[in-house]
């Protein structure tokens, strides 16, 4: 790891001390890397003189709590790493579409979000402007044979979801192939985070993913914090952590509601979407919207809670849970729901690391992976929560890691309510230096999300990059649903429920 | 068995006391804003700096005016305002039949108006939905998911939303209305049997709300349809499931009455702002 430049989760450096190494030496330098152990959290390009694209890695070392930052510049080609490590693809895809880089012998090779390009390139997919419509221009994988059909869906779904296009590679009932194709739902979320005053990019930050908007929240106003050298107030660190915390219950109790609801197990489909409702109200009481959009700012919190608040929010939060635990024990007991998600959709520990997996994902393949423990942040550099982990990696696993971690979110929240320490909840943020880059991640509800931002020389951001748990976990479920049945996919989508605004930036 | 029935006994009842009692709502909820220009020391703009979507006009002047179809309800102008020229109430009704009506420029609900008679005819007791997610983050998406939940339960009032645009009455659109996303909006909205309604919710659905500008989205359901008109506004970021279902419900002449019923949940004080 010699070539690499270490810093840790939200800790600014000088964007000038990132080593630019060759590209074989960077390649080598990321290879060994994660022949270590380490893993590529976030691999990105930005504009650079002369037509070239410098390229950088941040390289999470998960044991030790540490990252590594090294850079290359590349011209429109560069060798794929994608064949050896299945979890480059995506972002090797991305800096094709972005960026015009050709990742050469690149397995995989297709346009990741239609998005344009950031700099004035030929586009890497042979495409002209204006781009024909998607998802009629993507080249699907197809199986031919003589009994063999198609099923496509979407982007237009059954229910109230978000845009995505899957196309079913079937034979009778069985999937042989599944491909997810997104893009639907591109804002060109990461050029406003550039471009836009810094109020207003805190509410792109909130809406990247609008059901993880204090975890996109976040990971945004401890970049601008980190960068500009200033820290939340330990009081801010603490409702910060607790809101955190509410999102992931929110949404875990909403998924077990969900998974419940597609195996057609009514009690605890028709209780959990209400108990979710008590989670939300909470951080609605607590900043006004049920999302937890307007709570945060750069240097801390908008908005404090009295004593005698935070006892009737406790209470009213203790018995919520409590209906929960009932009605998650009502499901996991149910031997017609265990039929349905044990060995439903499984993904192996080795298939979930090739990929990269994070979140709840990857916990349910035995993968102990948690930023909140690997990179703390905030209030979990001196609280710390139990990693939820199970075996079985198939929708059972993923129901069961949520169960867990609903347990331990709720301590949590008791726990910080009750012991909220004295003092300011909010500390002034001085502009942006010049010329920094920070790293910062949070561990939402789906998983590891980072923000990378970098500063030009009057301040503003030259480069914001984006990446949502999502990004990595699609390829896990087009996986999972491999030998599975066509009728199970809803099933294991909602045991994944990712993110497609946070995909598609 | 028995174990499910005693669970289902303890829930006991959660489905909410609106419309006919009160919304209960937290204190620091923040719903229809109340404009006095007033109030406003000339030549301060500080509500507009501080405001993310450039939702207010001639701020410190007589005209002063808050656009809701732009307004995030983030508290941030309140906050920023010296002179309390700027404040939101709790008024949960926030809905309106035309774009014009979501500018707000004093302390005046503006509700929104049922349909003509024919209209309520067709629609009034039982009122199909497809809704098309065109950019939206999820934030709309899952109010409006909650909407059919036990708690506000708006199948009580025939309300449903569809797996098919050809089973809608009319369409709900979320989101700024994507490059990506435009064809596919259009094509929902042709196959959906005519006579049919367009349902704005959200500030992107309505003017992009904080990706307005985007080159690569459209702010917004209106123009996304060429010729088609909205019939419904629901704003905010996201609007409550209680905001979404008293627009339709007025929309659809089942709520007529002009009393604002809401009352607190007594948890949390008002006083949140350091």
């Amino acid at each position: 790891m010699a070539d690499l430049l270490e810093t840790w989760n939200g800790e600014a450096v000088a964007a000038r001390d990132v080593p630019v190494l060759p590209v074989d030496r960077f390649q080598d330098g990321l290879c060994e890397a994660i022949a270590a152990g380490g893993r590529v959290s976030v691999l990105f390009g930005r504009r650079h003189e002369d037509n070239r694209v410098l390229v950088t890695a941040v390289v999470a070392d998960d044991r030790e709590g540490r990252l590594g930052l090294l850079s290359t510049l590349v011209g429109a080609r560069c060798p794929s790493l994608a064949e050896e490590f299945p979890a480059l693809q995506g972002f090797e895809r991305e800096l094709a579409e972005q960026f015009g880089v050709i990742p050469e012998g690149h397995p995989w090779l297709k346009p990741l979000r239609f998005e344009h390009a950031h700099i004035p390139v030929r586009d890497a997919f042979g495409r002209s402007e204006p781009f024909p419509d998607i998802p009629g221009d993507y080249p699907f994988f197809r199986v031919e044979g003589e009994e063999i059909h198609e099923v496509a869906v979407g982007p237009v779904h059954a229910g109230i979801i978000e845009p995505g296009h899957f196309r079913f590679q079937c034979h009778g009932e069985q999937v042989l192939h599944l491909e997810i194709s997104l893009g639907y739902q591109h804002r060109a979320a990461e050029k406003l985070l550039e471009e836009v005053a810094l109020p207003r990019a805190l509410r792109v930050a909130e809406s990247l993913a609008g059901d993880t908007s204090v975890g996109h929240g976040l990971a945004f106003c401890r970049a601008v914090e980190a960068l500009a050298g200033v820290e939340a107030p330990p009081r801010a660190s603490y409702l910060r952590g607790v809101a955190l915390e509410l999102e992931r219950l929110a949404n875990h109790v909403g998924d077990l509601g969900a998974i419940a609801g597609d195996v057609g197990f009514q009690p605890t489909a028709a209780a959990c979407g209400a108990l979710r409702a008590e989670f939300l109200n909470a951080t609605a009481e607590l900043c006004g919207n049920r999302f937890g959009r307007g709570l945060l700012v750069p240097g801390g919190v908008r908005f404090d809670l009295t004593a005698g608040d935070t006892a009737r929010l406790a209470g009213k939060l203790s018995r919520a849970f409590e209906r929960v635990r009932e009605s998650a024990g009502l499901l996991f007991r149910s031997p017609s729901t265990r039929n349905r998600t044990d060995g439903t959709g499984v993904v192996s520990r080795e298939l979930c690391d090739q990929l990269g997996l994070v979140g709840p994902a990857a916990r349910a393949s035995g993968a102990s992976r948690d930023v909140r423990r690997d990179h703390p942040f905030g209030l979990y550099r001196f609280a710390h929560l139990p990693v939820a982990t199970a075996e079985t990696g198939d929708v059972f696993a993923r129901a069961w890691v949520r169960w867990l971690e609903i347990e331990r979110s709720a301590a949590f929240v008791a726990d910080h309510l009750h012991g909220l320490p004295e003092g300011p909840v909010r500390a002034p943020v001085p502009a942006l230096p010049p010329g920094k880059m920070v790293v910062s991640m949070v561990e939402g509800w789906r998983g590891e999300i980072a923000h990378v931002a970098i500063t030009d020389r009057d301040g503003r951001f030259a480069r914001y990059k984006v990446k949502d748990p999502s990004f990595h976990n699609w390829m896990g479920l087009a996986l999972a649903l491999r030998g599975e049945q066509v009728s199970d996919f809803p099933l294991c989508n909602k045991s994944f429920n990712l993110s497609y605004a946070g995909h598609d930036l | 068995m028995i174990e499910i029935l005693k669970a289902r006994l303890r829930l006991g009842r959660q489905t909410v006391a609106w419309p006919d009692g009160p919304a209960r709502f937290p204190e620091r909820f923040r719903g229809r804003p109340v404009v006095d220009a007033a109030r406003c020391t000339p030549e301060c703009t500080a509500c507009l700096e501080a405001c993310a979507t450039g939702a207010i006009a001639s701020p410190g002047q007589a005209g002063m005016a808050l656009d809701l179809g732009r307004c995030l309800f983030c508290g941030e102008c309140a906050d920023a305002c010296p002179a309390g020229a700027l404040t939101f109430t709790r008024d949960f009704r926030l809905a309106t039949r035309t774009r014009e009506e979501l500018v707000v420029t004093g302390d005046e609900a503006k509700l929104a108006r049922a349909l003509d008679d024919r209209m309520r005819e067709l629609f009034g007791r039982s009122l199909r939905l497809r809704q098309v997610s065109a950019g939206g983050c999820n934030g709309c998406e899952a109010e409006l998911n909650a909407t059919s939940n036990i708690q506000f339960d708006l199948s009580r009032f025939g309300i449903q939303f569809v797996a098919s645009p050809r089973h809608a009455d009319g369409i709900v659109v979320t989101g700024p209305v994507t490059d990506n996303m435009l064809t596919a909006l259009r094509k929902t909205y042709e196959a959906t049997p005519a006579p049919k309604l367009v349902i704005a919710v959200g500030a992107c659905a309505i003017s992009g709300g904080p990706f307005a500008g985007s080159p690569v989205v459209n702010d917004g359901v209106a123009g996304a349809i060429p010729g088609v008109p909205v019939d419904l506004f629901i704003p905010g970021c996201p609007p409550h499931p209680i905001t979404i279902g008293d627009g339709l419900l007025r929309l659809l002449g089942r709520v007529t009455h002009d009393d604002l019923r809401v009352e607190g949940t007594g948890l949390v004080e008002a006083e949140g702002t350091p």
